[in-house]
């Protein structure tokens, strides 16, 4: 059964590419497709998870997505309509925001938490007198946690943990509908690390945010996650329910990934059978022809070189671009 | 008689802050061809322990207590030059940033055939074959093309491979592990958890596997060592500190991680922050934190308790417990101050 509260789409992805223009000797430049044709939507409400090894351009999805960085080609659609235009763009950036990776460089250690949540409200105007400004500062530190006291302490002074939560804090500022958290738990010990996951599920249930979570922890993803997209070198491979996908993943590659997963379970762990990957990630300067995976993939065929398969719905919400989809599994 | 044994091992570093006892009393065995897990919090001195069994310690760092016996031979205080034939000989140790230990100006061929020189009699040319042995044991492709190359030139799974084949160049009684795969995506992390598997075995070699990962201590750990704030506060076999965990944190620890049931669910973390070394409490260094904190634990810390023969843990819960149940006599003389 759907959930009714999945149903209106609140970001459209349609062909989504950036590409960035490398030196490759003195007068030469070369792209480098860090997003390639990429396409999906986010119900409202809903939490879509992204995974895939370094590189694979992850990031870069988020920051395109938001229009941080000009998308090479595609559209992005919010609640219907496109963000196009400069005043299009403008209005996105109020409802759609980022959380980093790194609580350590991704603030500013000489300015103090209460600038570091209020520089959002400054550069859109969003009160009427200082005392307003205030009130709202301290407001965004008790949703996350932290202790009003601490409003004009310095960032270096937190911990790792309390640092994401000022990063948290300062993204909620503007109210968004719409967080892309990058990797936000990644640099956190685990036990910190649950405090945080916990945070965004509460915020989320009670402000009904909708999130592209961003994480290269399988089991965090799989924790948080509603769908789960998988991507190798530029592409979207395969995108799911996330059950569907930890139980039934359909891709080559999908398939390596999740089972080199390691289980928190002696047991489950020493019975597990990996399906090894062989050799390393290509250069994304240099992807193979065709399906970019087909350099390690132990299915491919002479179509794989020459064509790249087409992402497709094989089932009811169930994504996937392999040529072999049948013979892999 | 153990390859290592390390008993009451203290480690400080001395701060213009104050004495940071970063390791303190922290004992155990390593059998020969045995894999023991370390986890446990940032800072509580996994690392400073593996770098004192190494004495890589930083200037202002120093061994103020204990012994640590390899073979039998006490290496504290056995002298720098007893310790440089230890190093990379009998014990060799992979970092968690193969940047740090790899150095970017000589190839990769230099530097192996560096530690190989070093460490045994070959000659330069029986150095060089051992160095392209050694990259095709680890699962380097094209080796003698990489021999010639810098550290830079090559993928991080790679550089990461090049650095266990460095440490296992002179075939090492014990592998210290620290943090070995944290910076690597899975599909590579798998990769190498595999080689280091099947070359343990191959070579009959110890490894000491410092991780925050508990499914990489579930996948490869015979024996695993909790530590909390300088010391530890549980010891057993994989099976039992997963299964049946005696100490508080490890409880919470092994509650805090998301797994394929709690999808859904809210997790349960530990609360509050971690231990100020600096600001040690008098009892229990993990009572602050914890919600099963009684009397006793505010002022004395937890006997370090044998579960059963697999396994032993350092609090007052079992004691407790165990007085309930009527298998415990009565708290230990010493601690008479505890009024549970
Ligand atoms: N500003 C940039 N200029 C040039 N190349 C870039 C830029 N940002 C990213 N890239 C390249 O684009 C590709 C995708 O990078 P991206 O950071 O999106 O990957 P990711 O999946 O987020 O990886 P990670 O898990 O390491 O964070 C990489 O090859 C990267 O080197
Ligand atoms: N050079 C140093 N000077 C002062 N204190 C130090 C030094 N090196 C380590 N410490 C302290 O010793 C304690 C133990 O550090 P250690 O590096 O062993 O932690 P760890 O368990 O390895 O943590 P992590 O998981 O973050 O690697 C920490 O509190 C740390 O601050
Ligand atoms: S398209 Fe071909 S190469 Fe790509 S994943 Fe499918 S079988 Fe493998
Ligand atoms: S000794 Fe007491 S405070 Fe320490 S972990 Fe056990 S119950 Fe908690
Ligand atoms: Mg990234
Ligand atoms: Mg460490």
């Amino acid at each position: 059964m759907e959930d009714k509260k999945f149903e209106t789409p609140l970001i459209e992805v349609k062909n989504l590419k950036e590409y960035f223009n490398i030196n490759v000797g003195a007068f030469k430049t070369k792209p480098l497709k860090a997003v390639d044709d990429v396409s999906f939507s986010i119900k409202k409400g809903e939490t879509l998870g992204l995974v895939g090894e370094s590189g694979c351009g992850k990031t870069t999805v988020g920051r395109t997505l938001l229009h941080l960085y000009k998308p090479t080609g595609g559209e992005v659609f919010y609640n219907g309509d496109p963000v196009k235009t400069k005043s299009q763009i403008k209005e996105f950036r109020k409802k759609a925001t980022m959380v980093f990776q790194d609580p350590y460089s991704s603030l500013n250690p000489r300015m103090t938490v209460s600038d570091i949540i209020g520089e959002p409200l400054d550069i859109h105007k969003m009160y009427a007198n200082k005392k307003e400004r205030e009130e709202r500062i301290l407001e965004l530190m008790a949703e996350v946690g932290l202790n009003s006291e601490h409003a004009s302490r310095y960032a270096h002074e937190f911990s790792g943990g309390q640092r994401q939560r000022i990063g948290i804090a300062r993204a909620l500022a503007l109210d968004p509908d719409f967080i892309v958290c990058d990797e936000p738990v990644s640099a956190l010990d685990v036990s910190i690390q649950a405090q945080v996951i916990n945070m965004f599920d509460e915020l989320q249930d009670k402000k009904g945010l909708t999130y592209l979570f961003i994480a290269h922890d399988l089991l965090v993803v799989r924790h948080i996650s509603d769908r789960i997209a998988v991507m190798y070198l530029g592409k979207m491979v395969e995108l799911a329910d996330a059950d569907e996908i930890y139980n039934r993943p359909l891709h080559p590659y999908s398939k390596s990934l999740l089972s080199a997963v390691p289980v928190p379970d002696p047991k489950i762990a020493r019975a597990n059978q990996r399906i090894a990957l062989e050799g390393d990630i290509p250069s994304p300067l240099n992807a193979p022809s065709g399906c970019p995976f087909r350099t390690r993939c132990r299915y491919a065929t002479e179509q794989c070189a020459c064509e790249m398969p087409e992402f497709k719905e094989v089932e009811k919400g169930h994504f996937v671009a392999c040529h072999n989809i049948d013979k892999a599994n | 008689m153990s390859l290592l044994e390390v008993k009451d091992l203290r480690t400080s570093f001395f701060t213009p802050a104050g004495e940071v006892k970063a390791v303190n009393g922290v004992s155990f065995f390593l059998e020969r061809g045995k894999v023991l897990g370390i986890v446990g919090e940032s800072g509580s001195g996994k690392s400073v322990t593996a770098y004192s069994i190494m004495q890589i310690l930083a200037s202002t760092g120093k061994i103020v207590g204990g012994s640590i016996k390899l073979d039998g031979e006490e290496l504290v205080g056995a002298g720098e030059k007893v310790m440089k034939t230890v190093r990379g000989n009998k014990i060799s140790i992979i970092f968690q940033d193969p940047m740090t230990s790899l150095n970017p100006t000589y190839t990769i061929g230099h530097q192996l055939m560096e530690a190989i020189t070093l460490h045994t009699d070959r000659n330069k040319k029986q150095a060089w074959d051992r160095a392209v042995e050694m990259l095709q044991l680890v699962n380097v492709n094209e080796p003698l093309k990489r021999m010639k190359q810098y550290p830079y030139e090559l993928s991080g799974g790679m550089r990461q491979r090049v650095m266990i084949a460095m440490a296992l160049a002179c075939e090492p009684d014990i592998l210290i592990a620290d943090e070995p795969t944290t910076a690597l995506d899975v599909t590579i992390q798998a990769q190498i958890l595999e080689l280091m598997q099947s070359l343990q075995k191959e070579l009959g070699m110890a490894i000491i596997m410092i991780t925050h990962d508990l499914g990489v201590v579930a996948q490869m750990c015979d024996e695993v060592i909790v530590m909390y704030a300088g010391s530890i506060c549980e010891q057993g076999t994989a099976d039992e500190i997963f299964y049946n965990p005696r100490h508080e944190y490890t409880k919470g620890l092994m509650r805090s991680i998301p797994t394929q049931n709690t999808a859904g669910k809210k997790l349960h973390p530990i609360t509050g922050t971690p231990i100020d070394l600096l600001n040690m409490p008098e009892g229990c260094p993990f009572a602050p934190r914890c919600d099963a904190a009684m009397k006793v634990c505010i002022k004395h810390p937890g006997p370090f308790m044998k579960i059963n023969d697999d396994h032993a843990a350092r609090c007052w819960m079992n004691v407790k417990n165990g007085m309930e149940a009527g298998e415990v006599e009565p708290v230990l003389e010493s601690e008479k101050g505890g009024e549970e």
